[in-house]
């Protein structure tokens, strides 16, 4: 079938407001979705769950929450592997404190809602500071949240050098045992919160922060409250992005320590956010796959060519690769992969009649 | 032309002795006008007279260090930019400022955001009263967009159009609002005879068929005798004439300030 909008006229502004306008677009997604539900279990093997598929899901969903933020508001953070923690560490003392309850869902939720509680307060300075300084303040929380869980021995149950483990895990009387449970699980939850994040941007929400973002003064003279706006996003995007960190830590990790959630993991999820496209949701994912196969294809590439690397040359292949990626998309394509996909597809609608 | 003589019996805002300045620039200096409920009012004067200061006074975007002004019978020494577009104060501004990373559609969507109340629960499942709501606005927006006729760019991100036509979205984004007052500052700066007759039609038939109230900063002096009620002039931030635009014609004070004379 021809990718093409022609014959789709949208009689209704509801049809009009879809998240995928063109048919074409709606069927592809969904084939997408019931092959990742359907026919991935049927083959996957536990590697391709546990270094692929898993990680790729869980920090889509951190790249979406910083994307929120970064992309749609426009208020720069390195502060989400601090994020991250708050949603493990609150997710992992509900777990702990209250074994009852025992589902995974009111777990991640409750981590989310942390995330989102400490995200507002650390977003109050975001009124009086822009830009670099902001991204500074954001650092500080960062290195705030790594000292709390290193010293508040309450917060990781006094084991020694804060390295604490889940186990037992279930979801309304699922038990989450194996890698294909936990995968079904995340995806789940990532289609659903993918869902909340693109209704929450495609509504009067997003205008507000897309305003704020595009020039704050005009903002605020078509009547949005910059103070509210931005904690608005700081505290959606930190809820996302504490959901993720608990999910992370309970279901791709195991057993963490606060070292899993330091500077690294926030500079990791804004390369995602850069790479992938700023105020993209589709980049969210493009940048998280990117930043999980990269690696992976960097190691196996050279073997397939019958070249041998040693392991340091490797990893410092990795580093420049990735430094010239955020460079480049830095300076030439701040829309990311995103973009560039967007721009074939025009090209595809077009095609063979270019002009 | 003739001037279109009308009476406006109520005071909608009246601006009480307003002073501003920066630092060592005296921008306003004692200034008082009043603009009727109805009117058309426009403000002209040679360039850094202080015209767009004193509709940033207005809006609560600079505030004066002197004076105060009431608005529907309220008397404030300042207010706040979101505070006045919530007493149904909108404006444009002189350089352009759309959100130049969203399309036409939601810079215009964005003039109704203090009408859309839904919550973040509702706004995340996107479904009940949410998308009622949004369905409800776009209809009043599109009513906006067929009425500026920029049915075409819809959907196209406005940082990508001409000039004329940003001009045309931020009017839009105004006009969603549904304002009591109107601030236009320079809606016709930069545009050619064609696009100013549009930008005039729609001034007037705004203020014909919505009564909306319009405080408009022109140069285009045959614009501003043809289409305002009453006129203010300002020079170096003190008002010289002030009155319906027979009179500040054949004001010397004015003709000597637009003709350069010294003074
Ligand atoms: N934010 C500001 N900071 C410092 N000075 C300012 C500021 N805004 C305005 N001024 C000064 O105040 C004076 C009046 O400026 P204003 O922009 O109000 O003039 P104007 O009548 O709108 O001129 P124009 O026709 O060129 O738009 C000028 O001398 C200007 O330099
Ligand atoms: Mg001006």
């Amino acid at each position: 079938m021809l990718y093409r909008e022609a014959g789709q006229f949208k009689t209704t502004y509801v049809a009009d407001q879809q998240i995928f306008p063109i048919l074409q677009d709606r069927i592809f997604v969904l084939a997408v979705i019931v092959a990742a539900f359907l026919a991935v279990p049927m083959f996957a093997s536990p590697y391709l769950y546990t270094e692929i598929l898993i990680p790729f899901l869980i920090l889509s969903l951190a790249a979406i929450g910083l994307n929120i933020l970064v992309g749609y508001c426009g208020q720069v953070s390195l502060g989400t592997g601090g994020f991250m923690a708050v949603g493990a560490y609150a997710a992992y003392n509900l777990w702990l404190r209250v074994p009852e309850l025992n589902n995974l869902i009111v777990v991640f939720l409750f981590g989310g809602l942390m995330a989102a509680a400490v995200g507002i307060l650390f977003g109050i300075p975001s009124l009086r500071i822009k830009g670099f300084y902001l991204a500074v303040a954001t650092l500080a929380s960062q290195f705030f949240l790594d000292w709390l869980f290193a010293r508040v021995k309450w917060l990781t149950n006094y084991t020694p050098s804060g390295s604490v483990a889940v186990g037992n895990l279930s979801v309304f009387g699922w038990k989450i045992e194996t890698p294909a449970d936990r995968y079904l699980l995340i995806l789940g939850l990532v289609v659903v919160a993918t869902v909340v994040a693109k209704n929450l941007v495609r509504g009067h929400i997003g205008r507000s922060w897309m305003a704020i973002r595009d020039m704050d003064i005009a903002a605020e003279i078509v009547g949005f409250r910059p103070l509210r706006t931005k904690l608005t996003a700081f505290a959606v995007s930190s809820f996302f992005i504490g959901v993720a960190g608990a999910m992370w830590a309970f279901l791709r990790l195991g057993a963490w320590e606060p070292l899993a959630f330091d500077i690294n993991r926030s500079f990791q999820i804004l390369f995602m956010v850069i790479i992938g496209g700023l105020g993209s949701l589709l980049g969210s994912f493009l940048g998280a796959a990117f930043i999980v196969l990269m690696p992976i294809l960097l190691n196996q590439l050279p073997g397939w060519f019958g070249i041998r690397m040693s392991t340091a040359l490797l990893s410092h292949l990795e580093f420049m690769v990735f430094g010239a990626m955020i460079v480049f998309f830095l300076i030439v394509e701040p829309h990311g992969l995103a973009r560039l996909w967007a721009v074939a597809k025009e090209k595809l609608r077009l095609w063979p009649f270019p002009h | 032309m003739t001037t279109r003589l009308r009476s406006f019996p109520d005071v909608l805002l009246s601006v009480e002795n307003i002073s501003l300045s920066f630092g060592g620039v005296k921008a306003l200096t004692d200034i008082s006008f009043d603009i009727a409920k109805g009117e058309i009012r426009a403000i002209i004067g040679p360039n850094g007279a202080g015209k767009s200061s004193m509709l940033n006074c207005i809006n609560g975007f600079y505030h004066p260090q002197q004076g105060a002004i009431t608005y529907k019978g309220v008397r404030r020494s300042q207010m706040k930019p979101h505070e006045a577009a919530e007493q149904g104060i909108a404006r444009t501004f002189q350089n352009i400022a759309l959100f130049r990373g969203m399309s036409t559609l939601d810079n215009i969507m964005t003039g109704r955001n203090l009408r859309m109340k839904t919550g973040l629960f509702w706004q995340a499942l996107h479904i009940g009263p949410a998308q009622r709501e949004e369905i409800e606005h776009r209809k009043a927006v599109e009513r906006i967009i067929d009425f500026l006729e920029i049915q075409h760019i819809r959907k196209a991100p406005v940082g990508q159009l001409p000039y004329g036509l940003q001009k045309r979205v931020e009017l839009g984004r105004a006009l969603a609002a549904e304002p009591e007052l109107l601030l236009l500052d320079e809606p016709m700066a930069g545009m050619n005879i064609e696009e100013k007759q549009d930008m005039c039609r729609f001034i007037l038939d705004v203020n014909d068929e919505f009564g909306t109230t319009i405080c408009l900063i022109e140069h285009d002096m045959g614009v501003v005798m043809d289409i305002s009620d009453r006129v203010v002039v300002l020079d170096y931030g003190k008002k010289i004439g002030d009155g319906v635009p027979d009179e500040v014609r054949g004001n010397e004070a004015v003709v000597a300030a637009y003709l350069g004379v010294s003074h």
